[in-house]
């Protein structure tokens, strides 16, 4: 237990760390953009396919569920507040934490077994600012998105299995949606998948930049990065919930 | 370098691809898309003796439209009463001062709405003005109550009350 | 040797890790302009030896000066600015895997300095072509052989001109010929150059033919030092050994174990 409380001082104090490098870090711009391809781009496909099925699952749940109050004409808030506030956010950075959380850990893991990390050390330049920084900021940019994209998709994944085959009416999936979904539940949607970035990108690349240089350190930095973002998100999930309750 | 171009093309797909769906999110699901509140306003009060579970950020309407918004809940300790503050759009300005505001239930599952029906005053309801006719929240417990109390036997009696509410939608 | 000074002057340094002491009052000086080995059995800290010149750990104890400047009193800009002025080859040559070989030897300079494009060019294509791979520019990480991938990391560690260069095991892996390379560029590098180059290497063949004073370390000091051909006939068990690449001496050949006999039959009776 007191091993896991000093973990996470540690992941918090390497925070500090790349904060302190960011300013000089968004200097080399191009950097940061590879950066969001690698974690952004790249995860599109599974994010996207992902967010259609959950949807449609919604979609199949929510209808089944609501047809017991006779209120299925609430599918399509059902489905946007389920998506905005809870899944979007958390089933992507599952997804994300499993995808580019590990190809980052394993990067950077690699780069630490091969010497780059202190060559770059030796040649006088940080690798905070140089390789850490940019794959941090990659990832925390590109987790919102990635969120949105998701919610997007699985309302339409919703609707494509409420109205076109469950036949609930179009009219009323979106106007009840639209009159029930508040600004508010999209901002606590985004606030979380912003948190969930920080998170999960942080926790990436600690894991990665501290693994031990080994083949089986760059495999346990890959394990360690998924099953600690996965609670992580889990436990922040809670407070963000309940900060906006 | 060669892999540059590729990469930078597909990053700026990726984030434009973000950036619709948070568009779509925010102005195809959510009411109107923009915040209401940055249209202009001005804002009245009343006050009811049970809200139900009227929440902040509620909408208030006139003949089903929806012309303003609930923003502040309040309670009066001189008479126990709950304090509603409502920004109404400064569109809708021709509202009478006698006019009443009545808590609604939007459906079986959706919150409670303010609604308003107009009066007959030939003078308007202003910033800070307080609507002095209202109408309390319709509680279902209140209503089984009543039940309860005048047919007496409850197995039968709250099976029709169920049946009753389940036809109204 | 008595002319020149010495660029690195290493006094009663002492450093020990997780309880296991490598340097205990360690002395060195490592003239200015020549070519000096570092050799020793495997364990004895050579490259910590390195890594602590650098600064990339903190001695427990002792003093390190290099070029005159203090290293345990410098800041961390200072040290930075320092490590500017020293290249270092490491021994799997360290490249940047996701940049290709131009971009790896262009990388000190892309980083520290602002030079024009076509300076940039100029200065990587010379480089390359004092270690004989200009024509290689294009080519990624993945497509060099071990020997290739030292040459750039080589051509790397003189890109900005520095006054020492430091070498980790260079000679490990690599095939006759790859050493025979390795061997000439080390030697034409340093004169042409004028430059300092630390070799650290247990290769006493390769290291006979190019180093200009030798320091052989066992136990955390210094036992033995001079020109090669000095150490050979130095007197002294452990030189000797070393150097004749002897199996059994005071290194010895078996790792501490219980008696022999005992052992083998102790398992005969027991069941």
């Amino acid at each position: 237990m007191s091993d896991s409380l000093v973990r996470l001082g540690d992941i918090v104090g390497f925070l500090g760390r790349i904060m302190l490098q960011v300013p000089r870090a968004l200097l080399r711009f191009q950097l940061i953009v590879d950066q969001v391809y690698n974690a952004g781009a790249l995860s599109l496909v599974i994010v996207m396919l992902s967010g259609l099925f959950v949807g449609m699952v919604l979609g199949l749940q929510g209808f089944e569920l609501l047809q017991r109050f006779g209120s299925e004409q609430a599918l399509g808030t059902a489905a946007a507040i389920g998506l905005v506030k809870e899944l979007g956010p958390v089933v992507t950075a599952l997804l994300f934490a499993g995808r580019a959380g590990t190809a980052l850990a394993a990067e950077l893991g690699l780069m630490r077994a091969t010497d780059q990390l202190s060559a770059m050390e030796m040649m006088a330049v940080d690798p905070i600012r140089r390789v850490v920084a940019p794959r941090f900021l990659g990832g925390v940019i590109a987790m919102p998105l990635l969120a949105a994209i998701f919610s997007m998709i699985g309302i339409y994944g919703a609707q494509l299995v409420g109205v076109q085959i469950m036949k609930v009416d179009a009219g009323s999936f979106w106007s009840q949606m639209r009159a029930s979904v508040h600004l508010i539940d999209l901002n606590e949607g985004i606030v979380k998948s912003c948190v969930f970035g920080v998170a999960c990108s942080l926790i990436a690349v600690y894991e990665g930049y501290h693994a031990a240089p080994t083949a089986e350190g760059v495999g346990a930095a890959t394990t360690r990065t998924v099953v600690t973002s996965a609670v992580i998100v889990l436990f922040l999930d809670y407070l963000i919930t309940a900060f906006f309750l | 370098m060669r892999k540059s171009r590729a990469m930078n093309l597909g990053t700026g797909l990726f984030v434009l691809l973000g950036f619709a769906a948070l568009f779509f999110l925010t102005t195809q699901t959510t009411n109107r898309g923009v915040s209401f509140h940055s249209e202009p306003h001005y804002r009245v009060t009343a006050k009811f003796d049970n809200i139900g579970d009227l929440k902040v950020g509620a909408p208030v309407s006139m003949a089903g439209v929806e012309i303003g918004r609930v923003v502040g809940i309040g309670f009066d300790s001189r008479d126990y009463k709950a304090v509603v503050a409502m920004n109404l759009n400064a569109k809708y300005n021709q509202i009478p001062t006698d006019s009443d505001a009545s808590i609604y239930t939007q459906s079986l599952l959706g919150g409670k709405f303010v609604g308003i029906s107009p009066g007959g005053a030939e003078t308007y309801l202003k910033n800070n003005d307080q609507i002095a006719f209202t109408q309390s929240a319709f509680v279902l417990e209140n209503l089984i109550g009543q039940f309860l109390a005048n047919f007496g036997k409850s197995s039968d009696h709250s099976k029709s009350a169920a049946g009753a509410g389940g036809q109204v939608k | 040797m008595n002319q020149t000074s010495a660029i690195i002057e290493i006094r009663d340094l002492s450093y020990a890790v997780g309880g296991r002491t490598i340097f205990d009052k360690f002395d060195m000086d490592v003239a200015r302009g020549r070519v000096t080995a570092v050799m020793g059995p495997s364990g004895t800290g050579k490259t910590t030896l390195l890594r602590l010149i650098t600064r990339q750990v903190r001695a427990d104890s002792g003093s390190i000066r290099v070029a005159g400047a203090e290293l345990g009193a410098l800041t961390h800009a200072e040290i930075f600015a320092l490590r500017r002025r020293m290249g270092m080859l490491f021994q799997n040559g360290a490249l940047l895997t996701d940049l290709s070989v131009f971009e790896n030897v262009a990388f000190p300079l892309r980083e520290h300095t602002r030079l024009d494009e076509r300076l940039i060019r100029n200065l990587v294509l010379t480089k390359l072509q004092a270690v004989g791979l200009r024509g290689a520019a294009e080519l990624g990480t993945a497509e060099l052989s071990g020997g290739m991938a030292r040459r750039v990391a080589l051509a790397r560690a003189i890109v900005m001109d520095p006054e020492i260069l430091i070498y980790d095991e260079p000679f490990v892996g690599l095939d006759p010929i790859s050493k025979g390379v390795v061997l000439r560029l080390i030697r034409r590098l340093n004169d042409a150059l004028g430059l300092t180059s630390i070799l650290v290497s247990h290769d006493v063949h390769e290291i006979a033919s190019v180093a200009d004073a030798v320091f052989l370390l066992s136990g955390g000091k210094v036992v033995a030092h001079g020109t090669p051909q000095e150490l050979q006939s130095f007197p002294s068990e452990v030189v000797k050994q070393f150097v004749g690449g002897l199996a059994d001496g005071p290194v010895p050949f078996h790792y501490p174990a219980p008696d022999y006999y005992g052992q083998l039959l102790a398992r005969d009776g027991a069941p």
